[in-house]
C-alpha cells in the first residue's frame, strides 16, 4: 500500500480527486502545451475587449469639465458643440479639433474598428505605415483592427460549435452505447450515411438558401459536425456498463439514469475532453474556409477567411496573405499543442509516479 | 561454482518528482545448482518478480537501478550491466521464462507455431522445416494434444492451460540451463494448475534443468520446491531446504505466511431457520447466433437447471472450475442478469418482477465481486463507494447519520473511519476487498453474493478476508452464496457445497461430507487437485 499522502489534493481552491492531480500534473508536465494554453489565453482574453484595443471610438473625453465615455454610449455632435444632432465621428478633425478645445481624448492602442475606413494615403490596399501598422485591407480598413475582431469571432464560433456538437454527440452515443441493440444498430447505420454527405457542398448549397449570419452558420455547420464525437462515446459506454462497479452499483438498486451520469459519463468524459481541442480546430477551420469561399459570414464581417481570399486576389499586397496565414497556423498549432498535452493528461498508460 | 550465483542483489527504483526512491530488492543473494528446484516465496510486493526479472535484466532501465555489489553470474559470467549481445545469448536460449498470465504474454496475432518457432530461428538458423518439426517435437514434449492441428491456432483459440502449455514450450524450446517460471498457475484453474505443475517437474527431470519457481502459495512449494527462499519486503529472511522449513520455521514471517492458510470451519447454522433463498430450475441460456440473417444456432447453456436452497444464516459453497456458471448462477439469483426458472427470496418469487420493483428488495440481497481493482470506482472516495446505497435507498436521514453508518460500517470490516476520506488506489488489495463488503454490509443486507471474494489476494490475505466473513455472519446471521474455485476456501466457510460442471450440478450435500467422501469423478478429481496438487489421469477434468 502506499503511503497515503498527508494534504488533500487541491486545485483553484477546490478539493479533487487524486486522479484529476495526477492529470493536472501530467498536463502541467507537458511544456509545450502548457505554454500553449497560457498563449492563447493571454490572446483570446485581449480579443474578448476587443472594443477597447481596436475602435474608433475614444475610450474617454473630457470636455467642459465632464467626463464622456463613447465605448459605452453615443454622443450627438451636438454636445461636444458641432451642428449636426447624428452622433458624434471622432475620427474626423473637425471634432476632434472641437473637443480638444476644451478638453482631451483618450483613445485606444488602435483608433480603429473592425470597418473604420482609414482614409490611409491610397491606393487600397496600401502598406504597413505607423497609422495602420498591418497595412489596410483593399477597401482601406485597418488589417490588424480587423485581425483582433476576426480572431475572436472564429474562436467564439469554435467553441460554441465544438460545445454544442460535444452535447449532441455524448448525447447520443450514450443512448447508443447504453441501451445497445436496436436502437444501436439504427443510428450507426444512420450516422454512417449522414457522415458519407460531403459536407462542403452541402454547407455552400444551404448557405445560398438562406442569408448566413452568425447563428445561421452555427446551426448549419452542427448538422454535420456532431457525429464526430458518438463513435467513441458509444464505445466506451458500450465497455464501461459491464465494469464490476458498474454492475455493483446496479446490484445496489440504483436507477439507470442515475447510474449513467455517476458511474459511466464519466468514463467518456476522458475521451470527449481528450478531443475538444481538435473538434475546436476542425470548426474553426471549416469556419475559415467558407469565408475565403465567400459562402460565410455576411459581407462586412472581420474574418480570418475573407482576408485570406483578399490576400489571394491581391499577390501585390503580400502583408495581407501573410498576415492572414501566420495568424491561422499560429491559432491552429496553439491549439494542437494543447490538445497533445490535454490527450497525454488523459492518458491511462501514461502513469508517471 | 553453481550454475547461478546471485550476491548482494539490490535493486532501486528511482521515486517521480521527488518521491523516495523505492528499494524493491535490498541484498539477495541465493544459489541455483542444474536440476534442482529453488522456490522464492512471498506476498505480492515482496520484490520476488523483480528479482526474477533483473536475473534476464528486463527491468525497465534507467527507471530501475543496481546498486553497486550486485552480482548476478551465470555459469561464472557477470550477467549485471553485460553487453546487450550477451544478454540476448542468455535470454530465451540460456534461460527460459514463463510469466502468470499466459493471454498478455502470448502474441495475439502469431499462431503457435510462430510464436514458438520465433525464439528457435533467433538463437538457432534453422531452416523452415526443421523449425517446424522442432515445434512440434515441442509440444508434444509439453503434452499439448493434437499438436499437429494446433500449429496454425491462435492463443484466443486456446484455453488457459493450453496456452500456458505454449508458454513452456517457448520457454524450453533451446533446451535452457534455467527455466524461471514467475506464478506459472496463478491464473489457472486447480485441476489445470495440477497438470502445469507436474508438466514442469518433469520437463526439469527430463532436461537436467535447474527450476526457480516463483509463487504465493505454500501448497504449491510443499510440493515442488527442493530449497525455499521466503521473501518479505525485498529481503530474504529465511532460506534452507523445504522440508526443514516447512517443519521448522525460524522466522515470525515464515510462521506467519505458513499460518495463514484459511482455516477452521463455520459454526453450525440454526437448523428451523427458514428458507431466505429458493431456485428451482434456474436456467441461463445465451443464443449463438450465425449466418446472414443471425438466427439462432444454438444454446450456450451456462446455467443449465439448478435448483438450491438456502437457509438463513447458512452459507452454501459454489465450487467448479472456471466456465462452470458459477458466476452467472450468482447473478441470476440476484437477478442481474435473465435467467428462466423460480428463484424466490424470502418467501416472494422474484424472478419474473420487473427491475423497477426489485430496487427496494436490492437492499436485501448485495454482492461482492472477484477483483477488488475494478469492482471500485477510482473517482469516488471510500466514503462516497460506501455511501452510494445509502443515498439510493434513502437509508440516511441528513449527512452526519450517512456519514455515521459509513464509519460504521467501515470498523466493521476492520479499517480506520479515517479510510474513508481517502480513494480506492491508496489501498493495497485486501483492503479494497474489506471497502467491497463494507459497500454491501452498510445496507443491513441478508443474503450476500460472494463471488470468488479471495482469489485476487494474497494468501495471508486470504485467511484474513474468510475470517472477517465468518465473523460477520455470526453477528448478523447473514446468508452467504460462496462462490470459488478453491475448496480450501470453501472448506472453511461453507455449511453446504454445490459442486458445477458445465453448468449442472454433479454433486451437492453437507460440505463434510462433500469433502471426505466425494461421490462424483469430477469432485475427486477436483479435491486431489486441490489438497494434494496432483492431475488425475484420464479424462475426468475437461481435457486442456
Amino acid at each position: 500500500m502506499r503511503a497515503s499522502s498527508p494534504a488533500r489534493p487541491t486545485f483553484l481552491g477546490r478539493r479533487i480527486t487524486p486522479l484529476t492531480r495526477r492529470r493536472l500534473d501530467n498536463f502541467r508536465a507537458n511544456k509545450r502545451g502548457f505554454w500553449s494554453l497560457w498563449i492563447f489565453l493571454v490572446l483570446f482574453g485581449i480579443t474578448l475587449v476587443a472594443e477597447v484595443i481596436a475602435n474608433d471610438r475614444p475610450l474617454l473625453i473630457r470636455y467642459d469639465g465632464a467626463y464622456y465615455v463613447p465605448v459605452l454610449h453615443n454622443y450627438p455632435e451636438t454636445t461636444f458643440g458641432g451642428f449636426f444632432p447624428s452622433e458624434a465621428k471622432y475620427s474626423s478633425p473637425a471634432v476632434q479639433k472641437l473637443i480638444e478645445e476644451k478638453g482631451w481624448i483618450v483613445w485606444p492602442l488602435i483608433p480603429f474598428s473592425y470597418d473604420t475606413i482609414t482614409y490611409a494615403p491610397g491606393p487600397y490596399p496600401s502598406p504597413p505605415s505607423r497609422i495602420d501598422w498591418l497595412g489596410t485591407d483593399d477597401q482601406g480598413r485597418d488589417v490588424l483592427a480587423r485581425l483582433i475582431y476576426g480572431f475572436r469571432i472564429s474562436v467564439l464560433f469554435g467553441l460554441a460549435l465544438t460545445v454544442a456538437s460535444s452535447v449532441i454527440g455524448v448525447a447520443a452515443g450514450a443512448v447508443q452505447g447504453y441501451f445497445g441493440g436496436i436502437i444501436d444498430l439504427g443510428m450507426q447505420r444512420f450516422i454512417e450515411v449522414w457522415s458519407g454527405l460531403p459536407t462542403l457542398y452541402m454547407l455552400i448549397i444551404l448557405a445560398s438558401l438562406v442569408q448566413p449570419n452568425f447563428w445561421w452558420l452555427l446551426g448549419l455547420m452542427l448538422l454535420f459536425s456532431w457525429t464526430s464525437l458518438v463513435d467513441l462515446v458509444r464505445a466506451e459506454f458500450l465497455r464501461a456498463r459491464n465494469f464490476d462497479y458498474v454492475r455493483a452499483a446496479r446490484a445496489l438498486g440504483m436507477p439507470d439514469r442515475q447510474i449513467i451520469v455517476r458511474h459511466v459519463l464519466p468514463n467518456a468524459t476522458v475521451a470527449t475532453i481528450t478531443f475538444m481541442p481538435f473538434i475546436l480546430n476542425a470548426s474553426i477551420t471549416t469556419l475559415t474556409s467558407l469565408d475565403f469561399l465567400g459562402f460565410g459570414l455576411p459581407p462586412g464581417s472581420p474574418s480570418l477567411g475573407e482576408l485570406l481570399a483578399q490576400g489571394k486576389s491581391n499577390l501585390q499586397a503580400p502583408w495581407l496573405g501573410i498576415t492572414a496565414f501566420l495568424v491561422l497556423a499560429i491559432m491552429l498549432s496553439l491549439l494542437n499543442f494543447v490538445g497533445e498535452a490535454v490527450r497525454d493528461a488523459f492518458d491511462p498508460r501514461k502513469v508517471i509516479g | 561454482m553453481s550454475l547461478l550465483e546471485i550476491r548482494d542483489l539490490s535493486v532501486t527504483f528511482t521515486g517521480w518528482r521527488g518521491a523516495p526512491p523505492v528499494h524493491a530488492v535490498k541484498r539477495v543473494s541465493f544459489d541455483l545448482d542444474p536440476g534442482e528446484t529453488l522456490a522464492l516465496v512471498g506476498e505480492s510486493g515482496s520484490g520476488k518478480s523483480v528479482t526474477a526479472l533483473s536475473i534476464l535484466q528486463l527491468l525497465p532501465y534507467p527507471a530501475a537501478s543496481h546498486d553497486p555489489g550486485s552480482s548476478i553470474k551465470f555459469a561464472g559470467e557477470e550477467l549485471v550491466g553485460a553487453p546487450p549481445g550477451w544478454l540476448r545469448e542468455v535470454r530465451g536460449n540460456r534461460i527460459g521464462i514463463v510469466f502468470q498470465e499466459p493471454m498478455t504474454s502470448l502474441n495475439p496475432l502469431h499462431t503457435v507455431q510462430k510464436q514458438i518457432g520465433e525464439t528457435l530461428l533467433i538463437h538457432n538458423h534453422l531452416s523452415a522445416a526443421a523449425v517446424r518439426a522442432r515445434t512440434l517435437e515441442l509440444l508434444h514434449l509439453v503434452g499439448l494434444r493434437e499438436a499437429e492441428s494446433r500449429l496454425n491456432a491462435y492463443p484466443h483459440q486456446l484455453s488457459g492451460g493450453q496456452r500456458q502449455r505454449v508458454m513452456i514450450a517457448m520457454a524450453i524450446a533451446n533446451e535452457p540451463d534455467i527455466l524461471i517460471a514467475d506464478e506459472p498457475t496463478t491464473a489457472l484453474d486447480v485441476t489445470i494448475q495440477a497438470q502445469i505443475l507436474e508438466l514442469l517437474r518433469d520437463l526439469r527431470d527430463r532436461l537436467g534443468m535447474a527450476l526457480l519457481l516463483i509463487t504465493h502459495d505454500l501448497t504449491i512449494v510443499r510440493k515442488m520446491a527442493d530449497r525455499v527462499c521466503v521473501m518479505s519486503h525485498g529481503e530474504i529472511v529465511e532460506a534452507g531446504a523445504a522440508g526443514e522449513i516447512f517443519a521448522h520455521p525460524q522466522h515470525p514471517y515464515t510462521q506467519r505466511l505458513l499460518g495463514a492458510q484459511p482455516k477452521g470451519r463455520a459454526d453450525p447454522p440454526p437448523h428451523d431457520a427458514p428458507v431466505l433463498v429458493e431456485g428451482d430450475a434456474v436456467k441461463v441460456w445465451f443464443p449463438i447466433r450465425g449466418g446472414l440473417l443471425r438466427r439462432v444456432k444454438g444454446q450456450v447453456k451456462a446455467v443449465d437447471g439448478v435448483s438450491l436452497k438456502l437457509r438463513a444464516g447458512a452459507t452454501l459453497g459454489v465450487v467448479g472450475e472456471s466456465g462452470s456458471g458459477k458466476t452467472t448462477l450468482g447473478l441470476a439469483l440476484l437477478r442481474l442478469i435473465d435467467a428462466q426458472g423460480t428463484i424466490i427470496f424470502a418467501g416472494r418469487e422474484i424472478s419474473r418482477e420487473r427491475q423497477r420493483a426489485l430496487r427496494p428488495l436490492r437492499r436485501e440481497m448485495q454482492v461482492v465481486f472477484q477483483d477488488p481493482y475494478s469492482s471500485l470506482s477510482p473517482r469516488l472516495s471510500i466514503a462516497q463507494v460506501v455511501g452510494e446505497g445509502l443515498r439510493v435507498h434513502h437509508l440516511a436521514s441528513d449527512e452526519r447519520e450517512a456519514r455515521r453508518r459509513i464509519d460504521e460500517a467501515l470498523v466493521e470490516v476492520g479499517l480506520e473511519p479515517e479510510a474513508a476520506e481517502r480513494y480506492p488506489h491508496e489501498f493495497s488489495g485486501g483492503q479494497r476487498q474489506r471497502v467491497a463488503i463494507a459497500r454491501a454490509l452498510v445496507l443491513q443486507p441478508r443474503f450476500i453474493v460472494l463471488d470468488e471474494p479471495t482469489s485476487a489476494l494474497d494468501m495471508s490475505v486470504q485467511a484474513q478476508i474468510v475470517d472477517l466473513l465468518r465473523e460477520l455472519q455470526r453477528r448478523h446471521g447473514l446468508t452467504y452464496l460462496f462462490i470459488s474455485h478453491d475448496l480450501r476456501v470453501v472448506r472453511a466457510v461453507a455449511h453446504e457445497i454445490m459442486v458445477m460442471k458445465d453448468g449442472k450440478v454433479v454433486e451437492a450435500g453437507p460440505t463434510d461430507a462433500i469433502l471426505e467422501t466425494p461421490q462424483h469423478p469430477y469432485t475427486q478429481a477436483l479435491m486431489a487437485a486441490a489438497f494434494d496438487l496432483t492431475a488425475e489421469p484420464g479424462e475426468v477434468v475437461r481435457p486442456h
